[in-house]
Parts: structure tokens; C-alpha cells; sequence
């Protein structure tokens, strides 16, 4: 067996896990708060790339500030696109709003092909060295960034919802959305401000992404992908979309490598997770953290 | 005219409840024409048996109302000479009109401190910490318990509820049935605290209960509803020395006349009238 290449390809399932259990944790997020799956959060990383992108590559800006514009935007993006597009929809059966965020996720796909087109585009360089050698390991500059940022985020999150006054808010409105409003919050305002953090979140993950293997529309496959993740993790819980993250990340390199060694069945590392969805959904429907009372679709 | 009467009639009305009718889902109709004025500073009290709309009446003041699909189809409601009856309910809170829901509804999966944080949404200014303190001060068991509200007693969720509301800084509490499910002990507790609150603070509160006992003690007027009516009411005194209030809210006296909905006398004209 090869031990090297198996803990490399532990380690980038670590990596890449983390910014799935990013993703995830938007996800879970929107869902915590507004009761909304949406199926447009791997559109937030594709448009959030493409913004970058274009930014750096016809604006010639500095990395650091296309990426805090790009950030910016998606900020504004997401609260508009809640205030706009899902506002109107409350109250409306559950089912309904969810054909519309998969309604959103085709047009932002549609809308990116028609404006940046089909074909893949790399990202300008950022790190003047490309990979470094930690313990052995071969760690892409790009992938120590995303660790980095991924982590950052996660403490971000965990000082948000424990210590500022709008994170309670939103963990009040999650929890009883009745008593929120007794206390003088605004639900919408809650609504609005989950999207708006969903939302330029998940496009610093498709940044990061972008600048290791591009951007293209495949970049949206990570919404699908974290699926698997915050169901494993149980669609509620924001600690068990970081387990199921890194999880997913793991077990699809892990995969990768009995198909390439042993298997030859080829494409694992796009199929692994959802087998191990079906298998969850089998024997644990509310996930490894989730709560009880989730109305499954 | 006994003192708390004539205290009454100067003191003017903070809150004022005229002649309102709540409709839920458009359709059933719960309140027919339910009016009462709360003067500034007093403990008044809405009695009443289950089903009466007490709880309504307070969703209509504080605008939970519209949570539950539920309107104020007529009348108006006026909180320091301000129409609240058309307003959402974040912004009564922000007008100073606070309400403890029944059932204290704590949120159970944060820790007691931060549900009192949440309680001062609402507020700007930089005096939220010496205000958990006086919490404290009034309920000094809820420093102790650091782990999650859930897992709280039902005394202690009560008086964390009350608490959170004082972190609102409001001008007035509506408090629905405190007492609910609390043994005699802790409602005695419990009223002894909020009549405290009341004469520290100067916050008026409007206490629903069915427990005539504890409310009237703690109150110096009260109403009573039946049937979506106001069909009595009167000062603290006029209350307990009533013959029929003692029958039927404050036990004994005999079983055949079952509420006021029978007698003549209590068929009085609206009050506003
Ligand atoms: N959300 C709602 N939708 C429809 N009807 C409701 C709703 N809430 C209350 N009602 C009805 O309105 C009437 C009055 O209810 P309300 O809760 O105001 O009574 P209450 O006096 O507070 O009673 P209790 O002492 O049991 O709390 C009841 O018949 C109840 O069934
Ligand atoms: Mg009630």
C-alpha cells in the first residue's frame, strides 16, 4: 500500500473538507434561520469566483482588493436577493420556495455562462511559490490560504453567534421566531442578514477554490456536494456541518485512492459521498448532530 | 370612594384599550369590543377563565397578534398617546411596551445570561451589564444557574422571563399568567417581585392571570373578561369584596351559577360609553 499518497490525499481531504464544512455551515445557516434549503448556496461560490475574477483580471486590482470588493458585493447580493426574491415567498408552502432557489440556481448558472462564458479561466497568480513541503507533505500555498481562511471563519461564526448581540438574534429567530419578535427583533432583518452572511461566505470559499483549480461552472458542484456533508452532520447543526465536511472531504480522496490502487471502478471521488448520504438517510435520518423534528423532503 | 379609586381617576392612562375586536384567520372572532385603561405606574390586572381572550388582548397590545394571523378588526389601542394597534410587534418593544408571552417561552437552548442579553435588543446605550446586575438583584438564583435556560425550573424560567423583560428598560410590562403551573410558594414569590419591580422601577404592568388570589393582592384595579367582554371591573377593594368575584374567582359560595354571563346585573353598558 502507499502509505505517502494516502496521507497526502488525507491531508487534502482535510483541507478541502474544511471549506466544504464552510459551505456547509452557510447552508445550515439559511436553513437554521429562515427554514430554507437552498439549492443555489454552490451558485454563491461560482458568482463570488466570477466577481473576483473579473475584478483582478479586467480591473487589474490587488488580490487583497478585489477580494474585499468582491466580498462586499455578495454581502449586498445576498440581502438583496432575500429581500427581493425570497422575502415575498414567506409564508408560502415549503416545497415552493424550494423550486424557487432551484430556479435560482439554473438562471445564476445560465447567467454566468452568458456572460463569462463556458470555458474554464485561471486565476492570476497570487503566491509567488506554488506548493511547500510541510512534514513531508506537498501543501499548496492556495490550500494553506484556505485552511487559513477557512478557520478564520469558523472562529468568526463562533464569536458571532455567542458574543454579538445580532448573532443572538439570529440564533433567537432559529430558535422561535414568535419570541424573537417579542423581544423587538426583526425577523426579516434576521432573514436578510443569514443570506447576506451565506452568501459572501460561500463565494470566499469559491475564491479560494478558483484559485487553486480555476473558475468554471463546476464550481457550483459544491453546493451539491456539501449536501452529503450537512446531512451527514444533520441539517441543523452549524458543528455538524464542519464534521460532515471534513467527513466528505476525507472520504472522497480516501475513495479516490482504493478506486486507483485496487478498484478501478473509476470515479469515486464524485460518487463516494452520496453513497454514504444514502446510507445515513438509511439508518440516522436526522444526521450525527441533527435534531428530530426536520421536515424531509 | 376608597383611596386607590380616587389615586386611580388622577393618574393618567398609559395604555388604553378602546373598544376592540380581534378576528383570527379572518374568521373566528374572539374579542367583541374589549376596553380598559392602565394608568401610568399601577399593577392592574385582566382576570379571566380559559378561553376568554386575555391572552389575545395582550397579543393585540404588544402586535403578536399578526404572528398568529390575527387582526384588530375595530377599535384602537393607545400606548403613550401613540396608536400602537396597527404597528409590528419589534416596534412596540421599541416604543417601550413589553410583553411576557404565556408560558414564559424562554429560548431553552441558550444559557440564561444570553436570553437576558436578547432582552436588551432593543436598547443603544452602554448600561445593558449594571442592568443584569439589578436582574440579578431581583433574582439572584439566576446568577447561579450558568447552563442552558431548558434546563431551568419553572420558577426560574418565570423570573428569567420577567427578567429579560427589565433589560428592555420598558415603560410597561404585560405579564400573561405568571403563576401558570408555579406552586403557591413561588406565585407568592413571584408577585411579591413583580409589585416590587413595580414600586422600584415605576413600570406600569398589566398582569393577566387566572389566579384571582395572587393578581389581586399584587393589583390595584382589575378587569374581568368572559367571553371575549369585559363584564366587570373595579378598584382592588371592589374586587375581593365582591360577592360574585368571590364565588367564582376566589373559591367558596355555591356552585350553581357557573359566570357572569347569566346575571343581569353584570350585562352593564360599555365602559367608554
Ligand atoms: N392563534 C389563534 N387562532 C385561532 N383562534 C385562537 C388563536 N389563539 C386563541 N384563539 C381562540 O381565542 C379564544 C381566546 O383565547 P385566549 O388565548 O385569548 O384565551 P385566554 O383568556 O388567554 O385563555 P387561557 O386562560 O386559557 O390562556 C379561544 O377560544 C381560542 O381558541
Ligand atoms: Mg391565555
Amino acid at each position: 500500500m502507499n502509505f505517502e499518497l494516502l496521507t497526502q490525499l488525507i491531508v487534502n481531504g482535510l483541507i478541502v473538507g474544511l471549506l466544504y464544512g464552510v459551505v456547509g455551515m452557510c447552508f445550515v445557516l439559511v436553513y437554521k434561520s429562515t427554514q430554507i434549503v437552498n439549492f443555489a448556496q454552490g451558485e454563491f461560490l461560482l458568482i463570488g469566483a466570477w466577481v473576483c475574477w473579473a475584478l483582478l483580471i479586467y480591473l487589474e486590482l490587488p488580490f487583497i482588493v478585489g477580494f474585499l470588493l468582491t466580498m462586499a458585493f455578495m454581502a449586498v447580493f445576498g440581502v438583496m436577493l432575500q429581500m427581493i426574491v425570497l422575502r415575498p415567498m414567506i409564508g408560502e408552502p415549503i416545497i415552493s420556495v424550494i423550486m424557487v432557489t432551484i430556479g435560482l440556481s439554473i438562471f445564476f448558472q445560465a447567467l454566468m455562462k452568458w456572460i463569462f462564458g463556458v470555458s474554464a479561466q485561471s486565476f492570476p497568480k497570487v503566491f509567488e511559490t506554488e506548493s511547500i513541503q510541510i512534514l513531508g507533505l506537498h501543501i499548496e500555498t492556495a490550500y494553506l490560504m484556505s485552511t487559513v481562511i477557512a478557520l478564520i471563519i469558523m472562529v468568526a461564526f463562533y464569536l458571532f453567534f455567542k458574543h454579538s448581540k445580532y448573532g443572538l438574534a439570529m440564533r433567537a429567530t432559529a430558535f422561535d421566531q414568535q419570541i424573537a419578535q417579542s423581544l423587538g427583533i426583526s425577523v426579516k432583518q434576521v432573514f436578510a442578514m443569514s443570506w447576506g452572511i451565506a452568501a459572501t461566505v460561500s463565494a470566499t470559499a469559491g475564491v479560494v477554490i478558483a484559485m487553486v483549480s480555476g473558475v468554471s461552472n463546476s464550481l457550483s458542484i459544491i453546493g451539491i456536494k456539501v449536501f452529503p456533508a450537512v446531512i451527514l452532520g444533520g441539517l441543523d447543526s452549524i458543528i455538524g456541518a464542519i464534521v460532515g465536511g471534513l467527513i466528505i472531504g476525507v472520504l472522497e480522496n480516501v475513495a479516490e485512492f482504493f478506486d486507483s490502487q485496487y478498484l478501478h471502478v473509476g470515479n469515486m471521488y464524485d460518487i463516494a459521498p452520496f453513497y454514504v448520504l444514502l446510507i445515513i438517510l438509511w439508518f440516522k435520518p436526522y444526521g450525527l448532530f441533527g435534531t428530530k423534528d426536520i421536515e424531509r423532503i | 370612594m376608597s383611596q386607590a379609586a380616587t389615586k386611580l381617576q388622577t393618574a393618567s392612562p398609559i395604555l388604553t384599550v378602546n373598544n376592540i375586536e380581534v378576528v383570527y384567520d379572518e374568521v373566528i372572532q374572539v374579542l367583541r369590543g374589549v376596553s380598559l385603561d392602565v394608568p401610568e405606574g399601577e399593577v392592574v390586572t385582566l382576570l379571566g377563565p380559559n378561553g376568554a381572550g386575555k391572552s389575545t388582548t395582550l397579543k393585540a397590545i404588544s402586535g403578536l397578534l399578526k404572528t398568529e394571523n390575527g387582526e384588530v378588526t375595530k377599535g384602537d389601542i393607545t400606548f403613550l398617546g401613540e396608536r400602537i394597534d396597527s404597528k409590528n410587534a419589534e416596534d412596540v418593544v421599541r416604543s417601550g411596551l413589553f410583553q411576557v408571552m404565556e408560558g414564559r417561552r424562554i429560548i431553552e437552548d441558550m444559557t440564561s445570561l444570553e436570553n437576558l442579553k436578547l432582552g436588551a435588543y432593543t436598547r443603544k446605550d452602554s448600561q445593558i451589564n449594571q442592568d443584569i446586575e439589578m436582574v440579578y438583584h431581583y433574582f439572584p438564583r439566576l446568577k447561579e444557574r450558568t447552563g442552558l435556560a431548558g434546563y431551568l425550573s419553572g420558577g426560574e424560567q418565570q423570573m428569567l422571563a420577567i427578567g429579560r423583560a427589565l433589560m428592555a428598560r420598558p415603560k410597561m410590562i404585560c405579564l400573561d399568567e405568571p403563576s401558570m403551573g408555579l406552586s403557591p410558594l413561588l406565585v407568592k414569590e413571584v408577585f411579591g417581585i413583580i409589585k416590587k419591580i413595580n414600586q422600584d422601577q415605576g413600570i406600569t404592568m398589566l398582569l393577566v392571570e387566572q389566579n384571582a388570589n395572587y393578581a389581586l393582592r399584587a393589583a390595584n384595579y382589575g378587569y374581568i373578561m368572559e367571553s371575549g367582554k369585559v363584564v366587570l371591573d373595579g378598584t382592588q377593594e371592589q374586587l375581593l369584596n365582591n360577592e360574585d368575584v368571590k364565588e367564582f374567582y376566589l373559591g367558596g359560595g355555591n356552585e350553581e351559577r357557573k359566570s357572569f354571563k347569566g346575571l343581569k346585573s353584570y350585562k352593564r353598558r360599555k365602559r367608554w360609553l
